[in-house]
């Protein structure tokens, strides 16, 4: 063995792959489900804007959508988050609420 | 509904990219930083600063492993953690993922000491040839993602890599 095969092979020794703690995981996903919700909101929010013009009244129940599935994101980091759950809970309120609304615009349209 | 299914697609695709990666980007923080807590906060900011800009990586990479371009972010978090806190790298050798590898005992102790005087040699190396050799032994990055990742030609990679072993073996000579 040549004296850089020497080497290579104590450097592939001492730099072996070091695993990550489990605690880093944790940490890790939590990080992304807050950048990811934060996407979310932000998605929501636009949706929200665009309601004002009532030329996208039609569209409430995409707006639900796009904002629940995309909250579907990322499932593997999102399942081990509990309060996750407190921000579904938000979102099935937006998408009652938007419901109403196009509800309500059928009905005067129907008259 | 395309922007609906744009983000499922963005979100999957960073999700194995994270458990493809997760291993290599704090082997990396480890042997740049030498501290088991740091390399955790440098995988952490490494990690979340991908998130934002991956739907651009993605765009960009015209289908090529998106691992240089993730690594390459480690390399300037660190290289911010340095200049930021003055601080040079020291690997704790009590900490040294060699004593935690699953390896027969008899071929730990024999080869113990080489490791130990490797591992000094390593982290007296100059910053980029340090760099390239953990890219190379700790990540098992090939010439190209490595120059992808420093931002050199793959002939200067290769030539940066042989240099540090020609360093690291001149130095085991010596002692």
């Amino acid at each position: 063995m040549s004296d850089a095969e020497r080497v290579e092979r104590l450097l592939r020794m001492a730099l072996a792959p070091v695993e990550p703690p489990e605690a880093l995981s944790d940490r890790l996903e939590r990080g992304l489900t807050e950048l990811t919700d934060a996407a979310v909101e932000e998605l929501a929010d636009w949706e929200l804007s665009t309601m004002r013009d009532p030329r996208n009244w039609a569209r409430p129940a995409a707006a639900v959508v796009v904002g629940g599935l995309a909250a579907g994101g990322l499932v593997l980091v999102r399942a081990r988050q509990q309060h996750r759950k407190r921000q579904v809970t938000g979102l099935r309120a937006l998408e009652r609420s938007l419901r109403d609304v196009a509800d309500d615009l059928e009905k005067r349209l129907r008259r | 509904m395309e922007e609906v299914e744009d983000k499922q697609r963005l979100d999957r695709d960073f999700t194995e990219l994270y458990r493809a990666h997760l291993r290599d980007v704090y082997s990396y923080a480890y042997y740049r930083i030498g501290n088991h807590h740091d390399a955790e906060d440098l995988t952490e900011q490494t990690f979340l600063q991908a998130y934002r800009h991956f739907d651009r990586a993605q765009r960009e990479s015209n289908g090529r492993p998106l691992r240089p371009w993730l690594i390459r972010i480690a390399h300037n978090l660190a290289a911010n953690y340095y200049r930021d806190r003055s601080r040079r790298p020291m690997t704790r050798l009590e900490d040294a993922a060699v004593l935690s590898a699953p390896r027969g005992t008899e071929e730990m102790v024999e080869g113990l000491e080489e490791v130990k005087e490797v591992l000094e040699g390593v982290s007296k190396l100059p910053d980029d040839r340090r760099e390239a050799l953990i890219m190379r032994f700790a990540l098992d990055m090939d010439n190209r993602e490595i120059a992808r990742a420093l931002g050199r030609s793959e002939g200067a990679t290769k030539v940066l890599i042989h240099r540090a072993i020609k360093q690291l073996e001149q130095g085991l000579n010596d002692e």
